[in-house]
């Protein structure tokens, strides 16, 4: 069964910092949580550092930006204190991330196949034709019918639903332990979502590794995820079960839960929410 | 208040965001830039020697000895020395002199050149973009026909049928530099064709003209100068290119390109009367594409 | 089957095969167009010339009656669609008049001097390609640093020099002073006219023919021109394949491809360079059109029995026929070109199928 206390990945006070012309912007402050076996949800509102956060986990943070942590511990190595080669092997391999947009974050002129089948070359160093055999089984694996013919479309031609299967695919393929998906399902269709959803929740039953779902969505996320870390303006405001989120104590989440329009307890206004100078304090 | 205290304050005044009329505005987008190009090495150069080239060019009489134009062949093609400090020319001719008196040519051509193509090349193309259909077509058609020729070629082809001259040069050139221009005022006016602000002014009975006018130009306006600028060094060099091929300014007129020419015969006695024409031709396009280059990442910091 | 299949799949065949007759008919209707207004455009200029064409036939010594007689048969009395609707047949039949300088048909006289002009062009361009792009690739990827630099100064220092000047200066110092280029021309007179070949292209042809010495004479005739025409258009080349990558290297896909743990180089050529290379054919094209520029100039210098000396030595005696039908091949060769380019970036680019 799935054991959420064999930790995966262990953060430890990272922060985030642009420099600016008006002097140093910290995007991330002294984040620190950990992610097992289980599915863990980032939740937060536009500029909370969310996304900053997931990349900065795989060293992916924009050249400008300084990256600060005492630790960020994934199974048996610092990422923080790793060097780029070493990154390179984790990346896509233990590590792997999935983007919003498949429109923008497949490359137009390669084809579908082509780009799913470079991942498991590089880090495994199949051949081209075991890489194809792989592709097909990780593309029916996601649901897509007749892969043969999907292989060899362009992502212009494909719709955003199996663009992202498309995406997923081609992450997946190289069985990484943990996987840091930024906002998956944002750019898609509300019928496509589910889809989407619940191939993901499948391979990540089935390989039992852990997940990182960052979105803006509360009520996405608290029926998909375990675990919820809320973030406000760079900081972790509270950290609840899935389960126990009706019963968060933090203002800014109960604002975030106030806000969400209900069948079962329907209200004539929602609740505005109301920011406190307060929570930017440590 | 002391001299220093003044220009503080004047500066902090030009940098703060709180604008309280649109002259503050305006003049801080303007300071804003300055110190931009200041903060710019390369750009600053090359605005410097621009303005270098305008004061020469107009102080012409004052800072040279000799006529550029008399003629007197008991000195002709000495070396540089004290007295010539770029030698002479073929007909006795002081160097430098034709060399300062030349810069007025530059800049005439130039500066005629930038006036015509700049409405020219504005109107066409932002009523392109604005009217659309079939008039689009038409005048996008039109100017593809004149970006097909290589520009010198163009320039080439009329300067010879206009025939020689300084005048017919800056038509000729004009001709050839107006399509990216054209092209340039049709993308801009094209994004704000329907945008909210526009579609406003129209409800509110304003003609195309007052539109175009009013609220395209000054959007399109810094992208135009910078390409104006950019193509000036272009500019410079089909000048020069129709210089050396015997069209444009006549003898006695001093031009660049016409002294590099006319010195291709001494060349192998007296290398000065062509390498030092092309050093300044080269100076000076060099200064506008980096004044342009340093303008065009002002403009759009993503590019530098 | 899911919703989002049945809306991917492909036209059936017909369909596609329609929609891509009907681009290439565009394409065949503006490459008309421009046609056609390029030789407006030279017919204007032929009528604008001070000259008088009657005059440069039968010469200013003839009487009213031969001059009347020349005047009607050159159908100059005819209003001027006419005279434009003659021009165009007369085009048609490769007609471009007569020189007076050299007394042979004009056309006859470019297809003497073309192919000099586009084997220089040719291998100009293929030098600023070369030279260029990996610069601009390697000056886009290294941003910020002393190699960026570098090639920012080159380029501009490419674009500011005018071209004449740096021919002249490069003859100046390597021949005068070293002795080390020929000072002109195509080949020298020991083996001039020893190989006649199918491409006209002297070194290709001498090739062939396995003629080594001619090769190498040849070769070292063609290479200083080609160089610093090369030079411009690496100049150009390499300012716009950094800016293309440059904003490649900002695409999601290549985070994409960063998180997959892909390294560095191919990053940059297997996913970011395969995005550049429609826009770089068409850069190449626009470039090689630009060389046609630069070879008028650089063919004076170098004495280049070419187009661009054709067309200069024309423009000196005042031949207007040779002028104008200089001219209206370049257009041509820029159209041809262009259109060359298009057919090309539809084969390439998935985007566009």
């Amino acid at each position: 069964m799935r054991d959420p206390n064999d930790t995966i990945l262990t953060v430890e006070n990272m922060s985030v910092e642009f420099p600016t012309l008006s002097g140093a912007v910290t995007a991330v402050r002294d984040v620190s949580f950990s992610v097992g076996r289980e599915k863990v949800g980032i939740i937060g509102e536009s500029g909370s550092g969310k996304s900053t956060t997931g990349r900065a986990i795989m060293r992916l943070q924009p050249p400008k930006a300084v990256v600060k942590a005492d630790r960020i511990q994934f199974e048996n190595i610092d990422l923080m204190r790793a060097s780029e080669e070493q990154m390179l092997s984790v990346r896509g391999k233990q590590i792997a991330m999935i983007l919003q947009d498949p429109k923008y974050s497949l490359n137009p002129v390669m084809t579908v196949g082509e780009q799913i089948s470079e991942t498991v070359i590089l880090h495994e160093h199949v051949t081209r034709k075991q890489a194809r055999e792989r592709t097909l089984a990780m593309l029916e694996r996601v649901n897509i019918r007749d892969p043969r013919r999907v292989f060899d479309l362009y992502p212009h031609e494909v719709s955003g639903g199996m663009g992202q299967r498309i995406m997923i695919s081609m992450m997946l393929i190289a069985s990484p332990s943990l996987i840091i998906a930024d906002e998956p399902t944002s750019a898609l269709d509300v019928t496509v979502r589910q889809q989407v959803l619940s191939i993901l929740d499948d391979l990540v039953t089935e390989r039992n590794i852990g997940l990182i779902f960052i979105s803006h969505d509360l009520n996405l996320v608290r029926s998909f995820c375990d675990r919820v870390i809320i973030m406000y303006a760079g900081r972790i405001v509270e950290t609840v079960a899935a389960a126990d989120l009706d019963n968060a104590r933090h203002p800014y989440t109960r604002g975030l839960l106030n806000a969400l329009p209900s069948l079962d307890h329907p209200r004539d206004r929602l609740e505005v929410l109301r920011r406190d100078p307060t929570w930017l304090e440590n | 208040m002391t001299r220093s205290g003044y220009f503080n304050d004047l500066h902090n005044w030009l940098i703060s965001e709180d604008f309280t009329s649109t002259r503050q505005a305006r003049l801080h987008k303007a300071y804003v830039a300055w110190l931009s190009l200041l903060a710019n090495p390369l750009a600053f150069a090359g605005f410097a020697v621009v303005i270098l080239l305008i004061i020469i060019a107009t102080l012409a009489p004052i800072i040279t000895l000799y006529d550029p134009v008399s003629q007197d062949l008991t000195i002709a093609l000495k070396a540089p020395s004290a007295a010539h400090w770029f030698g002479t020319d073929e007909f006795g001719r002081d160097v430098y002199a034709r060399l300062v008196y030349g810069a007025r040519t530059t800049l005439y051509i130039s500066i005629l050149v930038t006036v015509i193509v700049a409405p020219m090349g504005f109107v066409i193309g932002a009523m392109s973009g604005y009217l659309g259909g079939w008039i689009d077509v038409v005048l996008m058609r039109i100017t593809d026909i004149f970006l097909s020729f290589p520009s010198l070629v163009l320039a080439l082809a009329f300067s010879a049928a206009l025939g020689p001259g300084i005048e017919n040069a800056v038509i000729a050139i004009a001709l050839t530099v107006w399509p990216p221009i054209a092209r340039l005022a049709r993308a801009e006016t094209l994004t704000f064709r329907n945008a909210d602000f526009v579609v406003a002014a129209e409800l509110q009975g304003a003609g195309m003209w007052r539109i175009l006018l009013r609220h395209i130009v000054p959007l399109c306006a810094p992208s135009i100068v910078v390409r104006l600028t950019l193509n000036m060094s272009s500019i410079i060099l089909t000048a020069a290119g129709l210089g050396f091929l015997g069209l444009g300014a006549q003898p006695p007129m001093p031009e660049w390109g016409a002294m590099a020419a006319s010195g291709r015969q001494y060349l192998l006695d007296a290398w000065w009367l062509t390498t030092i024409p092309g050093i300044a031709i080269l100076t000076v396009s060099l200064a506008f594409n980096l004044l342009g280059d340093g303008l065009r990442d002002i403009m759009d910091p993503r590019n530098a | 089957m899911s919703i989002a299949q049945t809306t991917e799949q492909s036209y059936p065949d017909s369909r596609k095969l329609l929609s891509g007759l009907r681009k290439i008919a565009t394409s065949f209707a503006v490459i008309l167009t421009t046609l056609f207004g390029l030789l407006v455009i030279t017919f204007i200029v032929g009528r604008m010339v001070p000259a008088d064409p009657v005059i440069a036939v039968v010469g200013d010594q003839a009487d009213q009656a031969t001059y009347d007689r020349v005047f009607t048969e050159m159908g100059l009395d005819r209003p001027l669609y006419v005279q434009f609707g003659h021009y165009l047949a007369d085009i048609a039949k490769l007609d471009f008049g007569q020189s007076h300088v050299t007394k042979n048909p004009v056309a006859s006289d470019l297809a003497r001097v073309f192919p000099a002009t586009l084997e220089l062009a040719t291998l100009a361009t293929l030098i600023g390609a070369c030279f260029g792009v990996p610069l601009g690739v390697v000056a886009a990827v290294r941003k910020g640093t002393w190699v960026d630099h570098i090639a920012r100064v080159v380029g501009l220092l490419g674009y500011s020099t005018p071209i004449f000047w740096l021919g002249t200066i490069v003859i100046l110092v390597f021949y005068a002073k070293f002795g080390l280029i020929p000072a002109g021309g195509r080949i020298d007179i020991y083996n001039e006219g020893l190989v006649e070949g199918p491409t006209n292209s002297l070194l290709i042809d001498s090739l062939l023919a396995r003629e080594w010495d001619v090769f190498w004479s040849a070769m070292h005739h063609v290479i200083t021109p080609a160089l610093i025409l090369g030079y411009a258009a690496m100049a150009y080349l390499s300012r716009m394949s950094r800016s293309f990558m440059l904003e490649q290297l900002r695409q999601e896909y290549i985070l994409t491809a960063r998180a997959k743990g892909l390294g560095k180089r191919p990053i940059v050529w297997r996913h970011a360079f395969r995005n550049i290379r429609v826009q770089l054919l068409t850069v190449v094209a626009l470039a090689y059109c630009g060389l046609l520029d630069g070879t008028v100039l650089i063919e004076t210098v170098f004495a280049w029995p070419g187009l661009g000396q054709y067309l200069t030595s024309a423009l000196f005696f005042a031949d207007m026929n040779a002028v104008l039908g200089s001219v209206l091949l370049i257009g041509i060769i820029s159209i041809a070109i262009n259109l060359l380019s298009d057919i090309v970036y539809r084969f390439i680019d998935p985007r566009t199928r």
